[in-house]
């Protein structure tokens, strides 16, 4: 599974208030809370990444809320990917369940920057950026893969139990 | 091989040895919901064409967030859950009436060694009595609701020691954004923190919950306090029962260790716009608060009622200030303390049951450029409200006292 796309960047600590902001948690409609994504920060985000972006960011980014809306505004916002040092872990799960890769390169602030083009390898956690150089984060392997592919955990959970009954 | 508690707990509930590291299967003892994450789980769970519970006894739902609801939408949302809970039967429903989830939770439910999964970031707060209690987002909530089981990365354990007792107005606040301070909002990443208090006695289950009720702003995966005389008492006097005690065994191995002597503590806050943006009280006295809020899950409990009380009785309030216990059986602790009477005659606006504003939700929103004092857990920007708002997070003392002087105050002036 490869993404590829023009880079966003931002810094430690992204938290998940500011990724969706809890007026909106009464939603779900993907398009709803893509308007809003990043709002607080910048409000002009959802028409930066509409083209498809990967997120570059700092430590712990999705500190913070349970709310799985964080993930679904990103993704439905244009997000494909998300490099960062380090990721909190609600919103990892979160990530992946609905089918976002989250991909950790520890360092990866002081090396990739906004504007560049980054190409991504979700299971072996290669990172191309511009064509050249080359890092090697933390990729996605076993269940959480298994999950990406199938676009989430619902549809992967759907998939499993159609094969259950398949096999009965 | 002696095993951490994290470990014991995980072991027991995966049925093998578990070891750090390890992705494992694990079965839960309770799986919970409230109503803005909870019509979301339904939502996944319709979708995925599974509307069953695993077990309706270990379901629980609490009405917090929208209690009670500030607007028509939030209506829609509750309407929606009492319809699942009355279709599927579910028997431990809390309407708006009855308080905040991961009270309700701790007062009712949790017990030492439990699994505990809900679908809200702060139910690290069952850790209090010694449960490994992990937020989660609702399509993992709606997976563990339909199967009664979850996946947990084993976490590396950390071992954290509590000596001494806490001088005047010191309470588990400070050791929480002491803990913030020392180690910022990424260390513990991947980690559980296992807090053995050496004087049980002196540290009590309010001030454990408040400690691992925050322990999600430290990133941890878990933040629990190994039971002890404390936990037992607790559970005997709210629920009538001794509950099995469960402790990590002698020489059992941690990453690190690190000891705080709470009788060293002073007064601290956390300063816009991040958890671990930790200070004394001393060095952002005296800036104008136009707002104090007292309560939340993170410090809506008797002792925090006290503590202010103590500090306002007889007074009246410079700020506007807003208080409310965290569950229907604390306000009514509260009242018959006159607890609410002292914060009431004071001039606060106290109620109960509601998330409300420590999330910008109602009952207490932040205005543009106002500087809030709040015994909450998150000081995100726009966290309370309007994006250019600042909020200051303390302990019930330093809230109180802010209140009554209209500015950031230290309490230790009214011992």
């Amino acid at each position: 599974m490869i993404v590829e796309g023009k880079v966003l960047k931002f810094g430690d600590k992204i938290d998940t208030d500011i990724i969706i902001p809890a007026r909106y948690l009464k939603y779900t409609d993907p398009q709803y809370l893509a308007q809003h994504a990043m709002e607080p920060l910048d409000p002009e985000f959802y028409k930066k990444a509409s083209a498809g972006v990967i997120l570059v960011a700092g430590k712990v980014f999705g500190m913070g809320s349970s709310r799985e809306q964080a993930a679904i505004a990103l993704k439905a916002a244009g997000v494909r990917a998300i490099i960062a040092e380090s990721f909190a872990r609600i919103f990892y799960r979160n990530a992946i369940n609905n089918g976002l890769p989250a991909i950790v390169l520890p360092g990866v602030s002081q090396v990739i920057n906004e504007g560049d083009y980054v190409k991504v390898n979700v299971e072996t956690g290669e990172i191309v950026v511009n064509n050249q150089k080359v890092y090697k984060g933390r990729g996605i392997t076993g269940m959480p893969l298994k999950i990406l592919e199938s676009g989430g955990l619902l549809d992967y959970l759907k998939k499993v139990s159609v094969q259950n009954q398949g096999g009965n | 091989m002696p095993q951490t508690l994290t470990e014991k707990i995980l072991s027991r509930a995966s049925g093998k040895s578990v070891s750090p590291g390890e992705v494992v299967e694990v079965n839960v003892d309770i799986a919970a919901f409230h109503d803005l994450t909870g019509y979301h789980v339904i939502e996944v769970m319709e979708k995925a064409g599974m509307l069953k519970v695993f077990d309706k006894q270990k379901i629980v739902i609490a009405f917090d967030h929208l209690a009670p609801p500030p607007d028509v939408r939030s209506a829609e949302i509750q309407t929606q859950i009492r319809k699942f809970v009355k279709e599927l039967k579910i028997p431990n429903f809390h309407d708006i009436n009855l308080g905040i989830l991961h009270q309700i939770l701790l007062e009712k439910y949790a017990n030492p060694g439990y699994v505990i999964v809900a679908a809200d970031s702060h139910t690290t707060t069952s850790g209090a009595v010694g449960a490994f209690a992990q937020g989660l987002g609702a399509s993992d909530v709606a997976a563990a609701v339909i199967t009664g089981k979850t996946w947990v990365m084993v976490p590396q354990p950390f071992k954290v020691v509590l000596e001494g007792k806490p001088a005047k107005w010191i309470t588990g606040k400070d050791v929480a954004l002491k803990l913030l301070g020392d180690f910022k909002a990424d260390y513990f990443n991947g980690m559980s923190i296992e807090i053995f208090v050496r004087e049980p006695s002196a540290f009590p289950m309010d001030y454990r919950a408040t400690v691992s009720n925050m322990g999600i702003e430290m990133n941890a995966d878990a933040l629990m306090f190994v039971p002890d005389e404390e936990t037992v008492n607790y559970i005997k006097i709210n629920r009538g029962y001794e509950p099995n005690i469960i402790r990590p065994d002698e020489g059992a191995k941690y990453v690190d260790e690190y000891t705080i002597d709470l009788g060293k503590l002073e007064p601290l806050v956390a300063a816009p716009h991040s958890v671990d943006n930790v200070k004394t009280v001393n060095e952002v006295e005296g800036l104008d608060v136009d707002q104090v809020f007292i309560g939340s899950c993170t410090n809506g409990r008797i002792s925090d009622f006290e503590i202010a009380a103590k500090i306002l009785k007889g007074k009246r309030v410079k700020s506007r200030c807003i208080a409310i216990p965290a569950s229907y059986d604390l306000f009514k602790k509260a009242m018959e303390l006159g607890y609410i009477e002292t914060l009431v005659n004071a001039g606060c606006i106290v109620t109960y049951g509601t998330c409300g504003p420590c999330l910008g939700g109602h009952f207490g929103v932040a205005g543009p450029g106002e500087t809030i004092v709040s015994t909450s857990s998150r000081n995100f920007k726009g966290r309370m409200g309007s994006n250019d708002s600042k909020v200051y997070l303390a302990g019930p003392a330093v809230a109180a006292a802010s209140a009554l002087e209209g500015k950031i105050t230290d309490p230790r002036r009214f011992s």
